[in-house]
């Protein structure tokens, strides 16, 4: 770490994405002098909320919450800052024939609705329920854990690793094959082996499959079911939220003790390069020309961003920008946004209900699932979508004018690489794609939408900076996981550039709104610091 | 949604106290008049009627039916003769409770099976290769108990025939008021008592001819805050309350073995059949001894007016059943807990189910047990004591 003064700030923080903020947020509560560069006219990232058509106010791209990290709630004291968490707790798959499967708050209310399906499923749901309980607690302390190198011999990373095998030894022979399972398995095969009501385990996998360009029968799928139990709530695992005001609210109560803790954030204030000399960061060009310095940049963009666009090619070593080469990073979601003058009405459960508070999976089955995929794995999107959908302003209010409401529908797949490539017209057939398959659940909502925003990757990527629209920086496969993640010896949020750091969703542990990335790089700039 | 059980058209007209309870997904009355202690005392005194449809039903029928209850449950189900009924809790392969219920044998292949939680998917999981089915029943079979010391008399009166000379813990097919009906002499109050099996369609004719016919004798329905109290003095357990079941136990400390919840008595490790579920892990507890013991706690009272009168008040009693963990000491040092606990109307003493450690549960133990005085937590006396602490002589006469 470099101790000459001079330099206009001790951290640059580049992107102000919910990380990016988390780091200046941890950086600035130490003592440093912060400043945050955000290209856009507002902090977020994708996790933002934006009032496109007049009156309504759409979470743009990420919609809900649940992996946010406790320990960041608490210590930045978010909640002063607005943070503000609604519940979201069920799940209604409607189904072709006219029935659906739910999944409800109240257990003895679920149990009577699996029932309904398979009196077996009922049961086997909370055995189910139980083992994720216990792999999630078992597997949430790496969230928390710069990882170990395990080709390392530093101390550090040998006792970073004795830690987790002594952890996983804890686990117990059942538990500890059931992971090694969850690793191995597709989402599909794993939940065979407990399920037999289709739509429960095509809409369970689902979660496995969200922002991969994998199937439910694709191997490793299985684990990302994992990674959506270890969000919490209050404490309990496994709960979703929506974050009152919109995803953005999140990024505004971040920025927000970012700032009271003296950090400088800078809107529409692009970086254009970061300036290397002598192999160290030396600060940033902004888009504008000007040129910023300070002792240590931080990246909060994607690694393909971070390392090929900002740095010239020729200051990183070869292998290490071949393997950011490699990295997987293909979009495979995109995301439609409504404004409605009327509520949907679903044909399996017609009229205003609890249905429309929670969430509602356009998952029948896993062959659904698996040919929507099979449509984008050769290069088009489906055109019979997974969906997620909620309908925040039932949940928020403010959301949208009284009496009219904001629907949020998350879809896969879209492809980055759509055959034939996007633009305008592509993105528009897409957007009717969805509409049309939801109007066979739903016939009104056609008639129903006043506005209509859809993006696909390659808008996620001009608007939001997100390399192929990947929603994780990333995709979340075992392969570009833990010390793998980004690249194989630089998971520790280090570069092989001195003073130049990365805190994005492509760093362990990554995906969703955990804000972990940004904690963990904090951490380890600041012990830096202290060398 | 919760649902009302058969009988919710009869027990919501009557529930004056809108008291409903939670059981098993479905509202059943906590009490009907707005304090439980009549209902109480019809149980010991003239006859209560209870709905407990709630419980999980199950039709057990094929060539191996016997040989399937053998491999699940504890008891020893091929001497279980026709006509009876056995107590029994059925465990998992390392011999800790998963559930309890009745096993009525209704024919030669025949057996209904009772159970606190859902159990479908346990049973099927070893049923596997064996000529038999299994049914649930739990929607379709009504159930009501009638207990206490008229209900021979009452239910004699409008059944067919059988009901008379029916011993304890046995059960036969006869007609109540021309509704086809099975009866057996069971019940969770440990008084006498009957638990009347009726199909869900005419669950609530059936009600209405015991309402009708016990009038007389002070039939009184009966909510659950009642049955608690009763089935505390009766030494029988809740599962939830006195004991987590093993499928539902995060942590291995939360399980129990049946020698651990005073159900060594049903444990047959030398049936006919040969092993069962858990059989191996529970001769190997009996060899070697359990770590813990299931008791009766009996509270002192001079203890409890000593330590209610330095706050210058009289003991303070529960009004109703707890169904709290409390700890319980020896010599200072925590030795168990207790987890129901009431003040016997019928005995006239405070008493408590507790878990306690096998070195402390001898029955004349004199032990602690926590109580709070006025904010305070203070140690009451208490001694060990074997249950049932309430055994009417007319239960099993």
């Amino acid at each position: 770490m470099s101790k000459e003064g001079g330099a206009d700030y001790d951290a640059i923080v580049i992107g102000g994405g919910h990380n990016g903020l988390v780091n200046a947020a941890y950086l600035a509560r130490a003592g440093k002098r912060v400043l945050v560069l955000e290209r856009r006219h507002l902090v977020g990232g994708a996790t933002v909320t934006e009032e496109i058509y007049p009156g309504f106010k759409y979470s743009v791209c990420s919609y809900v919450v649940s992996l946010l990290r406790p320990e960041i709630i608490r210590e930045l004291d978010l909640p002063s800052h607005g943070l503000e968490i609604l519940p979201l707790n069920s799940t209604v798959t409607p189904l072709p024939n006219g029935d659906y499967l739910a999944r409800w708050a109240d257990h003895d209310h679920t149990r009577r609705e699996l029932y309904r399906h398979s009196a077996r499923d009922a049961e086997a749901y909370d055995d189910y329920g139980k083992l994720m309980y216990h792999l999630a607690f078992a597997v949430k302390p790496i969230m928390a854990m710069v990882p170990p190198d395990p080709t390392s011999l530093s101390p550090k990373d040998l006792r970073g690793l004795l830690k987790l095998g002594r952890h996983f030894r804890s686990l117990g022979e059942e538990r500890f094959h059931a992971l090694f399972k969850l690793m191995t398995m597709s989402a599909s095969d794993f939940l065979d082996e407990w399920f037999e009501t289709e739509p429960l385990k095509a809409t369970m996998s689902a979660s496995g499959i969200i922002g991969t360009f994998l199937g439910p029968r694709s191997p490793g799928t299985a684990y990302v079911l994992l990674h959506h139990y270890m969000g919490e709530i209050d404490g309990a695992f496994r709960a979703w939220g929506f974050a009152r005001g919109g995803t953005g609210a999140i990024a505004e109560a971040i920025a927000g003790a970012a700032r009271r803790f003296g950090a400088e954030i800078r809107t529409e204030a692009g970086v254009a390069r970061v300036t290397v000399k002598n192999g160290r960061a030396t600060g940033v060009v902004l888009e504008s020309g000007d040129e910023i310095s300070a002792r240590v940049v931080v990246s909060g963009l994607d690694p393909k961003r971070t390392f090929l666009k900002l740095i010239e090619a020729d200051q990183l070593p070869t292998d290490f920008v071949d393997s950011i080469r490699r990295f997987k990073i293909r979009g495979s979601s995109g995301k439609v946004n409504l404004s409605l003058s009327e509520l949907p009405n679903f044909t399996c459960l017609p009229g205003e209900g609890p249905h429309l508070r929670g969430a509602i999976s356009i998952s029948p089955s896993v062959d659904y699932l698996e040919r929507a995929y099979d449509d984008a794995k050769y290069g088009d999107f489906s055109r019979r979508p997974y969906m997620d959908i909620i309908i925040p302003s039932m949940i928020d209010p403010g959301m949208a004018p009284p009496g009219k409401h904001v629907m949020s529908i998350f879809v896969q797949y879209a492809p980055s690489d759509l055959k034939g490539g996007w633009d305008e017209t592509r993105r528009e057939a897409f957007g009717d794609a969805v509409i049309d398959t939801l109007a066979q659940y739903a016939p009104n909502l056609p008639g129903a939408i006043l506005h209509r925003q859809v993006l696909t990757p390659w808008d996620m990527e001009r608007d939001i900076g997100l390399t192929q629209g990947n929603i994780f920086h990333g995709e979340l496969s075992l392969h570009q996981l833990f010390f793998l993640r980004p690249a194989p010896s630089w998971a520790d949020y280090r570069t092989p550039l001195e003073n130049f750091y990365q805190c994005g969703s492509g760093t362990h542990p990554g995906g969703g709104i955990s804000g972990a990335s940004g904690r963990l790089a904090a951490l380890t700039v600041l012990q830096d610091w202290k060398r | 949604m919760l649902r009302g059980t058969p009988f919710h058209s009869r027990t919501g007209a009557l529930c004056q106290s809108q008291n409903w309870r939670r059981w098993a997904g479905y509202v059943v009355a906590g009490s009907y008049e707005l304090t439980h202690d009549r209902e109480y005392y019809a149980i010991r005194s003239s006859a209560a009627l209870i709905d407990v449809s709630p419980l999980h039903k199950y039709m057990i029928r094929g060539p191996d039916a016997v040989r399937f209850l053998d491999r699940v449950v504890t008891r020893d189900v091929s001497r279980c003769a026709l006509g009876q009924v056995l107590y029994t809790p059925w465990c998992d392969e390392t011999g800790k409770v998963i559930d309890d219920g009745t096993l009525a044998r209704l024919g030669e292949e025949t057996f209904r099976l009772t159970a606190a939680e859902p159990n479908l998917r346990w049973l099927h999981d070893n049923a596997a290769g064996l000529r038999m089915t299994i049914e649930d029943v739990s929607d379709s079979t009504a159930a009501l108990a009638i207990q206490g010391p008229a209900s021979r008399e009452i239910l004699s009166g409008v059944s067919d025939a059988g009901v008379d000379g029916l011993r304890f813990f046995r059960v036969t097919s006869t007609n109540v008021r021309g509704i086809p009906v099975t009866i057996s002499r069971t019940g969770y109050t440990g008084d006498l008592g009957y638990e009347i099996w009726v199909d869900s369609e005419r669950a609530e004719a059936l009600w209405d001819a015991l309402m009708e016919a016990g009038g007389p004798y002070g039939i009184t329905p009966a909510g659950i805050l009642a049955l608690d109290v009763a089935r505390i003095e009766a030494g029988l357990i809740l599962i939830d309350v006195d004991y987590v079941p093993a499928h539902r136990a995060l942590i291995e400390s939360r399980k129990s073995s049946p020698f651990e919840l005073g159900l060594g008595w049903t444990v047959k490790l030398n049936k006919g059949a040969g092993n069962f579920v858990g059989s191996k892990a529970l001769e190997q507890e009996k060899r070697r001894g359990s770590e813990w013991q299931f008791r009766g706690l009996e509270i002192d009272w001079q203890s409890l007016e000593k330590l209610y009168g330095e706050v210058g008040l009289p003991p303070q009693l529960p009004t109703v059943a707890w169904r709290t963990s409390v700890p319980v000491y020896a010599n200072g040092k925590q030795v168990g807990y207790a987890t129901s606990g009431c003040w016997s109307p019928i005995l006239k003493k405070y008493i408590a189910l507790a878990h306690l450690q096998s070195g402390h549960a001898e029955p004349g133990t004199k032990l602690q047990i926590e109580v709070t005085v006025e904010h305070h937590r203070k140690r009451a006396a208490a001694t060990v004591t074997e249950t049932p602490f309430f055994d009417p002589e007319r239960k099993r006469a």
